[in-house]
């Protein structure tokens, strides 16, 4: 493998909240190389958007205790960077869209002047050149009209539009990595896949890393090469996309897969993971997901590891890698 | 930066202000005695602070419209003056309550170690009743048409600043705001550039108030005597310098207290028309 682009280790974030302290994201590692494709998958409550959040050092900073592990970026530690360092890395190196296009653009600001901003900022482009560019790069996002949409307000345009708008902010000053929280979610199946070809298309020609965050293993098919399971803060599976929807080895992802709807077979009722999951101030003993998983075993009790299991996989699961 | 589509929406929102009834009423009230105020010496062509002994507390009558008051100034004539201090004076309190009151708002909303503190002051202003508070202001800064300015202002920036925190405290919210974060877009250039064109809506509306008020509470500061001083004539000045012959001459006080009034109610109505048409839930449908 090359030299990764970003490596994440053992980073750990906790929250405080009202019954003390939670721990939202527990251990993660992650690497993704220049150019690579990685989906991360889980539900709600999991720790995806947190560990992505993190990536970039935007949360809260009253009720977040210091994450801890280390997120190495061009051969510095991400966490130890000043805030103003790490400002300017934001949204010129790392760019992240978000779940829901609709609140993600200023209403009171035009489009051209929502593009110009980043692009004034980190890459010093007067108002006329950055306005040339804003409509460069609704083009390169497809926006139909770009030179008489640009002057439009968020307002007018379509939730589809406002992510197109969303990403070409994105990747206005041409990130290496784009992270993106649910960027589908908010909107119609037709829409998502063209965001999605889109998507890929521009990873392709800008040559940049992705992180896909979702808990739509269909998105997770079409996009990624590698994908990480997380459940309750903790990542339980990695592996490449086809092995993983071949041949999953944790019961969870196993569940999820199962969980998706297929239009061949006639089902009555969709296959569901039973229970829900943990409520993350709880401190459960052993393996997080063993409440609701049905192959447990005594193995189980501690906490498993995250141990390789075949060729560029990992699974936390004692009874799938017993020898 | 050229703007071919861009106007389009400002355009909008002034023709629906110009459709809003109350608003337009108000509107032209507001520009008419715009216009008096600022064309006054072509219309009397008569000196606001002139005395003429003989013709004291003349009703009004062909000659003197108005009337005349104590010192037989011609009182139309000081009616006239008088809306250019009074205006100018609102004006004034009406902007300076609106920026400092905007800029302490967004500032708490977006620096939330600043916020207690801030707001702190503020409550500690709002305690007092605000015409208490400029009459204390007024008479501590001396009697000067700049004092009662500062007064004023002081008196209505803690209402202005309450309400601009709490529109940011919501915009500060939304996803934008993270997404401009993640853009490296600094906290300072947030508050300006995001959170406070966010709230020009309420701030706005919230000014004309002050504006409003402050028409209404330059009077009560000139009947108490902390008002710009005489001899130049303020609305507020001309009905406290008549008001020990409310009886035998009635007209020194109304004509400028329908003036305080007319003013006060075209302000409002202004405000009441911008509230609704720049209010964003009605915003989110046009």
């Amino acid at each position: 493998m090359t030299t990764p682009l970003l490596e994440v280790s053992d980073l750990t974030v906790r929250f405080r909240t009202d019954t003390g302290w939670m721990t939202a994201v527990d251990k993660v590692s992650l690497q993704i190389a220049p150019g690579e494709a990685l989906g991360i998958v889980g539900e709600s409550g999991s720790g995806k958007s947190v560990t992505a959040l993190s990536i970039l050092r935007l949360h809260a900073m009253a009720t977040t205790r210091l994450p801890t592990g280390r997120i190495m970026w061009g051969g510095r530690d991400l966490l130890g960077l000043s805030m103003r360092d790490m400002r300017a890395i934001r949204g010129r190196d790392i760019a992240m869209i978000f779940q829901d296009p609709m609140s993600s653009l200023n209403p009171v600001l035009t489009i051209a002047d929502q593009i110009g901003e980043t692009l004034r900022l980190h890459q010093g482009l007067d108002a006329a050149a950055s306005r040339r560019r804003a409509i460069e790069l609704l083009d390169l996002v497809r926006i139909p009209d770009a030179a008489r949409r640009v002057d439009e307000y968020p307002h007018r345009l379509s939730g589809g539009m406002r992510q197109r708008v969303m990403i070409a902010i994105a990747i206005a000053c041409r990130p290496k990595l784009l992270i993106a929280d649910e960027p589908t979610t908010a909107l119609d199946v037709t829409i998502q896949a063209q965001i999605l070809d889109l998507l890929r298309d521009l990873q392709a020609e800008l040559g940049m890393s992705v992180i896909l965050i979702t808990h739509d293993m269909g998105v997770i098919a079409e996009f990624a090469r590698r994908v990480m399971v997380m459940y309750a803060g903790r990542v339980v599976e990695a592996a490449p996309v086809g092995g993983l929807f071949t041949a999953p080895l944790h019961p969870y992802t196993e569940g999820l897969l199962a969980s998706i709807p297929k239009l061949d077979v006639d089902v009555r009722r969709l296959p569901s993971i039973p229970g829900s999951i943990p409520d993350p101030t709880m401190v459960i003993q052993g393996c997080r997901f063993g409440p609701r998983c049905p192959i447990i075993e005594a193995g189980c009790r501690q906490d498993p590891m995250l141990l390789p299991a075949g060729l560029e996989r990992e699974v936390r699961c004692p009874p799938r890698i017993a020898p | 930066m050229d703007d071919a589509v861009a106007p389009r929406r400002r355009f909008r929102v002034v023709r629906k202000l110009a459709r809003h009834r109350s608003f337009s009423i108000g509107f032209v009230i507001m520009a008419a005695m715009l216009i008096i105020a600022i064309a006054a010496p072509y219309i009397t062509g008569l000196d606001p602070t002139a005395m003429k002994i003989r013709m004291r507390f003349r009703p009004p009558q062909g000659s003197f419209w108005f009337g005349t008051d104590q010192f037989g100034r011609d009182l139309l004539t000081r009616v006239l003056y008088g809306a250019r201090m009074s205006l100018w004076i609102a004006l004034a309190v009406a902007l300076l309550s609106g920026v400092v009151g905007a800029l302490i708002g967004v500032l708490s909303a977006q620096f939330r170690r600043l916020d207690s503190l801030l707001m702190r002051i503020m409550d500690a202003l709002m305690a007092a009743p605000a015409i208490m508070l400029a009459i204390g202001l007024g008479a501590a800064l001396g009697p000067q048409t700049h004092s009662v300015i500062i007064a004023l202002a002081v008196a209505y920036i803690p209402r202005t600043a309450r309400i601009v925190r709490a529109s940011a405290l919501v915009t500060r919210e939304l996803e934008f705001i993270e997404a401009a974060r993640v853009a490296g877009i600094s906290p300072l250039r947030i508050m300006l550039r995001h959170l406070l064109p966010n709230a020009m809506g309420p701030l706005l509306v919230q000014s004309t108030f002050v504006f409003a008020y402050a028409i209404l509470a330059e009077a009560a500061l000139s009947f108490l005597g902390v008002g710009p001083p005489p001899p130049a004539p303020s609305w507020g000045n001309i009905i406290a310098e008549g008001r020990d012959f409310s009886v035998e001459a009635w007209w020194i006080m109304v004509f400028p207290g329908a003036a305080i009034s007319l003013a006060a109610l075209g302000m409002n109505l202004v405000g009441d028309g911008l509230r609704d048409v720049l209010d964003p839930r009605l915003k989110v449908e046009s």
